[in-house]
């Protein structure tokens, strides 16, 4: 699964999963913020290609991330969204802190 | 209040089930998949399909984590119930917790007891959004019963007419 977190430049890029839900995130967000510490990353993309499930347990991971990156001026990127995340994202208001990256 | 004490009428009930899982996260997913199987008879849109599985997810996880704190483990149980009225699911997620001190203030969109746990309030305003309704009891000490409906299949005679 390390395969699955890149740094390129100050971008963390994570490939989330099939499913992103409570399971899951545990470990999403503990192995995203291991690297945005010791990498000095500052902004995060999270890439949902695979992604065909997630729960609000998604929101608070790109929450969490945002709240760690945003005070040094870093942003939150998403990439691969389909119609399901992308209501998800509004229900939820983080249209307005994530910037959606067309394909 | 959770003891369900009514007598049912079973004349309008065309199917029904009844499980009891341990209350750890890795069944989260094995909810997800039982409700989708249960209602897998009625052609569901994958809408639908997304809809409850969304649903069911957030009310089992909110019994993990905040009926049994946190992780949960495999003492804890998790209740789920589904029965379907013709095309009309009902599922209740039943937790012997810690329960909702104040039901109404836990519902509103964006009020979470869990920041720290990176948790963000949208779990009811997404059974609220994703299911046709919603009903909550609970109490403190004794556990949580969430029950939603949805009517399923709204998309089987759109399929019909081509
Ligand atoms: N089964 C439960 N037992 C005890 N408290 C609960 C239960 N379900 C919900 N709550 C309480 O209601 C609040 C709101 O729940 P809701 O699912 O809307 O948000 P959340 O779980 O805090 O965050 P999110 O679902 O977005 O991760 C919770 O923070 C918790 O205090
Ligand atoms: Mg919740």
């Amino acid at each position: 699964m390390e395969e699955d977190y890149k740094v390129i430049d100050n971008y963390l890029m994570i490939k989330m999963p099939v499913e992103v839900d409570h399971h899951k995130s545990i470990d999403i967000s503990k192995r995203a913020d291991r690297y945005i510490v010791s990498k000095n990353v500052g902004n995060v993309v999270f890439d949902f290609e695979r992604t065909t499930f997630m729960d609000s347990s998604g929101v608070g991971i790109i929450l969490g991330r945002y709240k760690k990156i945003s005070c040094f001026g870093g942003k939150v990127y998403a990439v691969h969204v389909g119609s399901r995340i992308r209501r998800i994202l509004l229900l939820s208001g983080l249209e307005n802190i994530v910037e959606l990256i067309e394909n | 209040m959770i003891e369900v004490t009514e007598k049912k009428d079973y004349r309008l009930v065309t199917n029904e089930m009844r499980l009891e899982f341990a209350a750890v996260s890795d069944n989260e997913a094995f909810a997800r998949m039982a409700v989708s199987a249960f209602i897998a008879p009625l052609n569901p849109t994958l809408e639908e399909l997304s809809d409850v599985k969304t649903a069911v997810s957030e009310a089992v996880t909110n019994a993990i984590i905040h009926g049994y704190g946190n992780q949960g483990s495999v003492i804890d149980r998790v209740q789920m119930n589904c029965e379907l009225r013709g095309s009309v699911l009902m599922v209740e997620i039943i937790d012997r917790g810690v329960g909702i001190e104040d039901v109404n203030r836990a519902m509103e969109p964006l009020f979470t007891t869990r920041p720290e746990w990176e948790r963000s309030g949208m779990g009811f305003a997404f059974m609220e959004a994703f299911m046709d309704d919603l009903e909550v009891l609970s109490e403190p000490d004794q556990g949580t019963l969430v029950r939603m409906y949805k009517k399923i299949g709204l998309g089987s005679w759109i399929v019909d007419e081509e």
